[in-house]
């Protein structure tokens, strides 16, 4: 009974959606297009411009070898896998009184609090403004690079094309910070693969996720950024807010990365404000009288 | 047969993961998820942005009306593994879109497919 249930939708989403995908394989794909399935990381044909990154998790990280020691420094590709549109992966915490009163005012594109169109309030989407963190891990996760420096690492994202600036020379996170989009982050080694950030002083006007899961100036964030091997890396992200959330909550939780080469440029993926006004603009014609 | 089939089912995966990045700014709340129509007309306008962009093209109706219609797909990175570029569409081109209207009757949609004059699909 569930195995016909569950060929039945397989087929249904395959007519509802493979359709338009498959017919543009068909015809040659896209250049730079997916790799087949079964073809090995290091055989991903890339443009020499504008590549989306990789369109599936690959099967084949060969050539792999061990993790370096203390040493995050590559491009790092989620394989879309990080792509948020519903919100957080992890469920989020009960809210607090005051979480519920923000929570109310979000009106969201998906996710719990999604509304139509024309009545989102996302400031991201609606006025562009910056996502902001730690949006920019729980919603359009898409390539980061990370350098590394003796003083920080450095971590280049996509999405947004923002860099963030990890302070690895002992300092402690600032108390009682003035608010930032991307607040204001710390890093250290507790092992040899594990590198640990915490994050605080993020501006309140941002939204956790793409699903208006609110979060207050006492935010505070965990990232566990885990090189398992030389083409693999993992990040658990926690988030501990009291003044929102009754409890901290794990919102990523060992989400896949895989190393493609430095040397491909990505393609850019930006929101600005005159963009956001002209989406908001076409859903705003006249009705049909 | 065969190999259509096969095709179909070595895109599933590929299909439902790029169709889950057209949510990823909004859902479907707005749009009429029963409904399709099929709209032949002229494009005015190629809209290449985040977090979406648009296709609008003049469509006459039955009463000999023109209404432009706003066409919605998502955003460059993602549609463009499914082989839409910033110069896919020109002014003036014919095409031939199935969309998923709005509920409210505005002539907004999402764009299903896009069938070119000269018989390339996306």
């Amino acid at each position: 009974m569930f195995r016909r249930l569950l060929l039945l939708v397989t087929a249904a989403v395959t007519l509802l959606v493979v359709w338009p995908a498959s017919r543009a394989l068909s015809q040659g794909g896209p250049p730079g297009g997916p790799p087949q399935p079964g073809t090995p990381l290091s055989q991903v044909k890339w443009e020499p411009w504008n590549n989306p990154g990789l369109a599936r998790m690959p099967q084949d990280v060969s050539p792999d070898g061990p993790a370096p020691v203390r040493d995050l420094t590559g491009l790092w590709d989620t394989a879309r896998a990080g792509i948020g549109a519903r919100g957080a992966r992890g469920a989020p915490a009960p809210l607090t009184a005051w979480g519920e009163q923000v929570s109310k005012t979000h009106h969201s594109g998906d996710g719990v609090r999604m509304v139509p169109v024309e009545e989102i309030n996302d400031p991201l989407s609606t006025m562009g403004d910056p996502g902001g963190f730690p949006r920019n891990l729980l919603f359009e996760l898409r390539q980061v690079q990370f350098l590394q420096a003796p003083q920080a690492v450095y971590g280049l994202h996509m999405w947004e094309k923002r860099w963030r600036q990890i302070w690895t020379d002992g300092r402690t996170l600032p108390v009682d910070p003035d608010p930032r989009w991307y607040g204001y982050s710390v890093g250290r080694w507790e092992d040899d693969f594990t590198f640990v950030v915490n994050s605080n002083g993020t501006d309140e006007r941002t939204w956790l996720d793409n699903a208006g899961n609110p979060h207050s100036d006492q935010l505070k964030v965990e990232e566990r950024w885990h090189r398992l091997t030389k083409n693999r890396l993992e990040l658990t992200v926690t988030i501990d807010d009291s003044k929102t959330y009754t409890r901290p909550w794990v919102a990523l939780d060992k989400i896949q990365f895989f190393q493609i080469p430095m040397s491909v440029d990505l393609m850019e993926m930006m929101n600005s404000a005159s963009e956001a006004q002209a989406v908001a603009a076409a859903f705003k014609a006249e009705p049909k009288k | 047969m065969r190999n259509s089939l096969f095709g179909v089912l070595l895109t599933t995966a590929l299909a439902i993961v790029a169709s889950s990045s057209l949510l990823a700014h909004h859902g479907s709340a707005s749009f009429d998820t029963e409904k399709e129509l099929s709209l032949k007309g002229t494009v005015t306008e190629w809209l290449w942005a985040n977090p979406h962009c648009f296709l609008k093209i003049d469509v006459k109706d039955e009463s000999g009306t023109v209404r432009n219609w706003n066409l919605e797909l998502g955003n460059p990175t993602d549609i463009s593994t499914l082989g839409y570029r910033r110069n896919t569409f020109k002014v003036g081109e014919a095409v031939t879109v199935v969309t998923q209207p709005v509920k409210s009757g505005a002539p907004v949609g999402r764009i299903r497919s896009v069938t070119m004059a000269d018989g390339r699909k996306f």
